[in-house]
């Protein structure tokens, strides 16, 4: 019997909150809006601009990280930028950055050549007042040509994603593919005693910058999920003691309760149009899987099956959805039109498998396996083919894609031992491929939620 | 009140109530509490009286003789006070994924739930909740941590 009843916002700071996130410009409108490129010609015609394709693979880059020289852009500011890209390309464990001073005019090529380099950037940084102007230029070590020059105007509380998107640019030019450095990773940041701990929603940029609460931490708050705008997040509250899913608006700081079951509705994630929300709502003894459209509210049931069906995802091109069930007995994933019907199941290896999501790429899907009391992190095609443990831990739970798909992002947590003390969580990453799983110096954190790229 | 579940005094009521010893000790404590008084129809009357949690076996809802020992003397509880509402809180060990251990705690609180109601008790009087592996009663890793956290907690409300 709940003696009173609350506003469904949960948490008494949301009205501060969304005052501080318009003052601000909360998703940056200075990013959204206000970053602006324009393309610095060729230094001399000796060095037209080269737009041919990248030589170098992601698959050999893993292997030979790509020597890159990275001069300071200069000092202050400039130097923070630099220092972003570098870390930038560092972590991601497919470069290898050398730092150098800033060359005079043309790049003496022969000299990084004779260093080992693969490319060089130069640029400067100009301060304008309010805003920030990177020129920036890289180059082809081996022929001497300029793959590509850029100069980036924006406030200059945006450096950082100044210093993101010439990440992604050297990224995308070197390897042929889209970076993802200019992204951003909510999740769940946690305090307090094991046995209650504090939880609260929380984004930061993907390189563990500029973190910050959305909520207070009154309610227990889990598993917060991007929009493909990068503008909401789904995320589930326990406010009021209901726990269900609510809407959070990154741009106002409002929140706003999803559809109103009768159930504990889990489990969030959006349509790839962005158009409506899977999620599940349990009855009885299980659960079932629900689309909720955005615009009308009207809720269609997709599942039925009587058992716990949970954690959907859909594919990038939302025909489809991996989900989770012990439909068959055991938790399994299972692959299934989008628009209901019959699911096929996809794990067959040793132990339950939960909490699947569905690579951007299309070409995978990212799991948990929980086998004699330990959890693996993986990957399977998405029939089920080409199964990949990436690490193992005593939890390893809840991936995320980068947006390119070639990163996960997941919670780590270690065994509290016999009297609790040994409990740890935190976010790490790991390339699809196991190779170099790092640490995020997010603290005490689970849940990772990874944004798209950045518009 | 909400709170206390989950601390420290339940778990070492409940672990008193493992053997017929502490119960023993149990029952004095209770004894000598009563002649201050513990408020009929209260948690801690349902704790001492009837016991407030059952347990479940690795990835099972099913009710155990003992699980359905305690129902039974939550149900005459109920039936005692029949202006008592209940919540009843289902919880899971940590060997399970976060979203699915949503669901099977909330099925383990319905295990007790529908128990409850086939023993008489108005459905009306009783809400559901699960806190899946979120709020462990204990906070060991360990089979005997785990086989206390996987439980449905019934509170007053």
């Amino acid at each position: 019997m709940m003696s009173s009843v609350k506003p469904l916002i949960p948490d008494d700071d949301a009205a501060r909150l969304a005052s501080a996130f318009s003052r601000r410009g909360f998703m940056g409108a200075g990013v959204a809006g206000g970053l602006m490129a324009t393309p610095l010609f060729a230094a001399g015609a000796a060095h037209a601009q080269d737009a041919g394709a990248a030589e170098i693979t992601v698959d050999q880059a893993r292997t030979a990280p790509i020597p890159i020289v990275l001069p300071s852009l200069g000092s202050g500011v400039a130097q923070q930028i630099t220092d972003v890209i570098s870390a930038d390309l560092g972590n991601c464990g497919l470069f290898r950055p050398i730092s150098a001073s800033m060359p005079q005019g043309t790049p003496a090529f022969a000299t990084y050549k004779s260093m080992g380099a693969r490319a060089v950037m130069t640029g400067k940084v100009v301060e304008q007042g309010s805003s920030l102007r990177v020129e920036f230029r890289l180059w082809d070590v081996l022929t001497g040509k300029q793959l590509q020059g850029t100069a980036y105007t924006a406030a200059s509380q945006d450096w950082r994603r100044i210093a993101h998107v010439i990440a992604d640019v050297i990224y995308s030019r070197l390897l042929g593919e889209q970076g993802y450095f200019n992204s951003r990773i909510a999740y769940i940041a946690r305090s307090g005693p094991r046995a209650r701990q504090v939880t609260r929603l929380a984004i930061m940029d993907q390189d563990g910058a500029d973190s910050r609460y959305l909520t207070n931490g009154q309610w227990l708050t889990l598993t917060p999920r991007f929009n493909p705008a990068n503008s909401e997040l789904a995320f589930m509250s326990y406010a009021n003691y209901r726990p269900r899913v609510y809407l959070f608006n990154l741009n106002t700081g409002q929140q706003r309760l999803l559809g109103d079951f009768t159930g504990i509705s889990f489990a969030p994630r959006f349509a790839p149009n962005g158009q409506s929300v899977i999620l599940s709502v349990t009855r009885g003894g299980g659960s079932d899987i629900f689309v909720v459209d955005l615009a009308t509210m009207a809720r269609r049931q997709i599942t039925s099956s009587g058992a716990i069906d949970t954690s959907p995802s859909y594919s990038p091109d939302g025909s489809q959805i991996v989900f989770n069930s012990d439909r068959g007995g055991s938790q399994q994933l299972y692959v299934m039109s989008a628009s209901g019907g019959e699911a096929k199941r996809i794990s067959y290896g040793h132990g339950r498998y939960g909490s699947p999501v569905w690579s951007p790429r299309g070409d995978l899907i990212a799991f948990s396996r929980i086998a004699n009391g330990s959890f693996s992190l993986g990957v399977m095609a998405p029939d089920g083919t080409g199964e990949r443990i990436l690490t193992q831990g005593f939890t390893v739970e809840s991936p995320t894609f980068c947006p390119n798909g070639r990163v996960l992002a997941f919670c780590r947590q270690s065994a509290a031992g016999a009297n609790g003390a040994g409990f740890a969580t935190g976010i790490n990453t790991i390339d699809i491929t196991g190779f170099h799983e790092r640490a995020l110096p997010a603290g005490s954190a689970s849940d990772p939620a990874w944004s798209g790229l950045n518009k | 009140m909400k709170l206390k579940l989950f601390g420290a005094a339940g778990l070492a009521l409940f672990l008193a109530a493992c053997s017929d010893h502490a119960n023993k000790n149990v029952n004095t404590g209770a004894a000598t509490q009563q002649q201050v008084g513990p408020v009929p129809g209260s948690e801690a009357d349902l704790v001492a009286t009837a016991g407030d949690r059952v347990l479940f076996a690795l990835n099972q809802n099913t009710l155990s003789s003992d699980a359905k020992a305690t129902l039974d003397k939550q149900a005459a509880w109920l039936a005692k006070y029949p202006q008592v509402h209940v919540q009843i809180a289902g919880n899971c060990d940590d060997r399970g994924t976060e979203e699915y251990n949503i669901a099977l705690g909330e099925r383990r609180a319905n295990a007790a739930h529908d128990y409850l109601v086939a023993k008489g008790v108005d459905a009306s009087r009783i809400t559901t909740i699960s806190y899946g592996k979120d709020r462990p009663t204990a906070v060991g890793d360990d089979e005997a941590s785990w086989s206390q956290n996987r439980n449905a907690i019934t509170a007053v409300q």
